[in-house]
């Protein structure tokens, strides 16, 4: 896994609550095997319309928004388990989603894909919202080493929580695979004495 | 110390706790199937990682599978390969594979229950967010992601932090035509999408005490569906009279002394729960959704309220329902009654028992799709095929069929299909598709009226 370092950069701003699995990749492509290749579906069916035109109206489409931070509504990656979803995410290129509440199964699946799920007060959130629509070029800065999350050269500003041990993983590019495998002999053990 | 059952279960499995950070929590079982484990199964490969215990994991193929004519090759290239995948890394570490065409093959969360797989007191996983289902059983069940289901190959554990606890307390009798399906939709429209995140729920009161174990598992199923990671009934003379005889069940002496460590499986009286919502039997009505969201839900009698939140005005759009109409008599032109939280025998029962001797409208397309080749066996043995031919529903083969349109079951764009599943997301049923979700009962309803009526006013 990439090492996480600060991330600075404009945001692409997806208003919508309730952003279901489903809607960041639809299952119809999750027929792969392998874990590359899933940002050009990314959204696709609110990216496209039926008729196969793009959707201009949709944020992803529209070239005012741009950077590598998504700021989305409330509730973001409830649904499925998909980790295609976070795959998704990261191929299209980004690193970071803020929210106001994230789903607990996509923000674990996140965190093991180095894609940081920023969880912010729902205050802050419409600060986000109402700057970035004033200004697509806003840079926002997410530095994870002191969980803190701001808007560049202002002083709105916010500090996020995260998990001690996961946000070690996050900047060393460490996984749980590594962890749980130097556990082996303790896990033996366990099983040894263990009765269902 | 007084405990919850989630307390007692996780408790248990606690291999090791890392000081500030989370627990190693061993994995009893792994259900995998076709989607969600290749990557998985590639990345240990690549790091040179063996599969811990191979024994302790159980694969099936649901989601791509075709429900007609499963004896052909898959039409769909990448659907065979997916399912070719399976098959190939299953033999190379000797995993135990219900494979299509094989008499136990069918939806993961059908089958594993149906086969004794699922016991009281265990924790089970797979990369499906419907695994919440197996909770039924008192087990913490719950759905991970492929780099966790990676992880519980090479070390049969996760680490995780423990949820929190939340207790649904529904006490009183439920009125007549109202099901389990319609217990679960109630809840979370009581309670939103996302009351749940971070927790784990128990189930208690008169109303699951008195539920089958079919019912349970329609109700622990959707705990996902409020955001929580997994819902749990204390098991109870039912659920041991449910897994007694069963395929991989204990049996004689040791399913006694299982009988016996299951019997403390309940939360003690006077422990403590996070979060505690009630509710009254009474005032649950068949229920249906209007939106793109499970939490989206009225009861028959009432109006889709008024919303004048962003998201929710998008999506009565998406729907091409207006705020303050009624749901009764919207022609409807598909109904679906399947998957993982529909699809087992009690649910066909109740189904064949509405439509015998009516038939289905001439507007509507009517699926069924049993959960399992064992169910399929059962509506044939039990003769209730007989009835769902003559009233014009077509019986199709096991699956995940239209939940979720990854196989070649969708409904077209544009339609509404009142559907058994478990989620009404834009698209979940193929493009532009509009679900409204219900139980068995009305959907069974709909097809014979061809548009959304209460049944609940021609019940004996």
């Amino acid at each position: 896994m990439q090492k996480f370092t600060t991330i600075i950069s404009s945001a692409v701003l997806l208003v919508n609550e309730n952003i279901d699995t489903d809607q960041i990749i639809p299952a119809r492509f999750l027929k792969a095997t392998n874990r590359d290749g899933f940002g050009v579906n990314l959204f696709r069916d609110w990216k496209f319309e039926k008729s196969g035109e793009v959707n201009k109206d949709f944020p992803l489409n529209n070239p005012i928004y741009s950077g590598s931070i998504l700021v989305a509504g409330n509730n973001f990656g409830c649904g499925s388990s998909r980790e295609h979803a976070a795959w998704a995410l990261s191929d299209y290129g980004f690193k970071v989603i803020v929210s106001s509440y994230f789903a607990d199964i996509f923000k674990g699946n996140a965190l093991n894909n180095g894609l940081l799920p920023v969880q912010v007060s729902e205050v802050f959130l419409k600060n986000l919202f109402d700057g970035i629509k004033q200004n697509p070029k806003l840079e926002i800065v997410v530095n994870l080493e002191t969980q803190i999350i701001s808007i560049k050269n202002s002083s709105v500003s916010e500090i996020f929580e995260i998990d001690p041990y996961k946000k070690t993983c996050l900047i060393n590019g460490y996984d749980d695979i590594d962890f749980l495998v130097a556990s082996k002999n303790k896990i033996e053990v366990f099983e040894a004495l263990y009765r269902l | 110390m007084t405990k919850t059952l989630f307390d007692k279960v996780w408790d248990s499995h606690v291999v090791d706790t890392i000081q500030n950070g989370p627990q190693v929590l061993y994995i009893d079982k792994h259900l995998i199937h076709e989607v969600t484990s290749p990557q998985a199964f590639k990345e240990l490969e690549e790091r040179g990682i063996p599969i811990m215990r191979p024994n302790q994991i159980v694969a099936t193929t649901d989601h791509n599978t075709p429900t007609i004519n499963q004896h052909l090759p898959i039409k769909d290239a990448l659907s065979r390969n997916q399912i070719k995948q399976l098959k190939v890394n299953c033999k190379k570490n000797g995993i135990t594979l219900y494979n299509l065409g094989h008499k136990y093959n069918g939806i993961v969360h059908v089958i594993a229950p149906e086969l004794g797989i699922t016991q009281p007191g265990m924790t089970i996983v797979c990369g499906d967010s419907h695994t919440s289902t197996h909770g039924a059983f008192g087990s913490i069940a719950f759905g991970i992601g492929t780099s966790q289901v990676a992880q519980v190959f090479a070390s049969q554990c996760l680490l995780l932090t423990k949820p929190k606890s939340l207790r649904v307390t529904i006490n009183g009798k439920l009125k007549n035509g109202v099901l389990p399906k319609d217990v679960i939709l109630y809840i979370i429209s009581k309670l939103g999408t996302n009351s749940g995140t971070g927790y784990f729920c128990e189930y208690a009161g008169e109303v699951f005490e008195n539920m089958s174990m079919e019912g349970r598992m329609t109700i622990c199923n959707m705990s996902i569906e409020m955001g929580a990671r997994g819902g749990m009934i204390a098991p109870d003379q039912t659920t041991f009279e449910y897994i007694k005889g069963r395929e991989f069940a204990p049996a004689n002496d040791v399913f006694h002394e299982r009988v016996n460590h299951w019997k403390t499986l309940r939360t003690d009286e006077g422990a403590l729960f996070d979060k505690e919502y009630e509710f009254d039997a009474a005032d649950i009505e068949p229920m249906l959704t209007y939106g793109t969201n499970p939490g989206m839900g009225i009861k028959i009698s009432e109006k889709i309220p008024e919303d004048t939140n962003e998201s929710a005005i998008k999506s009565l759009e998406y729907m091409g329902f207006q705020q303050g109409e009624r749901l009764i008599d919207k022609p409807i032109n598909y109904v679906f009654i399947g998957s993982c939280t529909n699809s087992r025998i009690e649910d066909f029962r109740i189904v064949a028992d509405f439509i015998k001797g009516k038939q289905k409208a001439k507007n509507v397309t009517a699926w069924l799709v049993p959960g399992s080749k064992q169910v399929e066996s059962q509506i044939i043995d039990e003769g209730l095929i007989d009835i769902f031919e003559n009233a014009g529903f077509e019986l199709r083969q096991p699956g995940c069929s239209a939940c979720l349109a990854m196989n070649d079951d969708k409904i077209p764009s544009g339609e509404y299909c009142v559907s058994t599943s478990n989620r009404n997301f834009e698209g979940r049923q193929g493009q532009g598709s509009r679900t409204i979700l219900a139980s068995p009962l009305m959907a069974a309803a709909t097809a014979v009226a061809g548009k959304i009526v209460d049944y609940t006013k021609h019940l004996n």
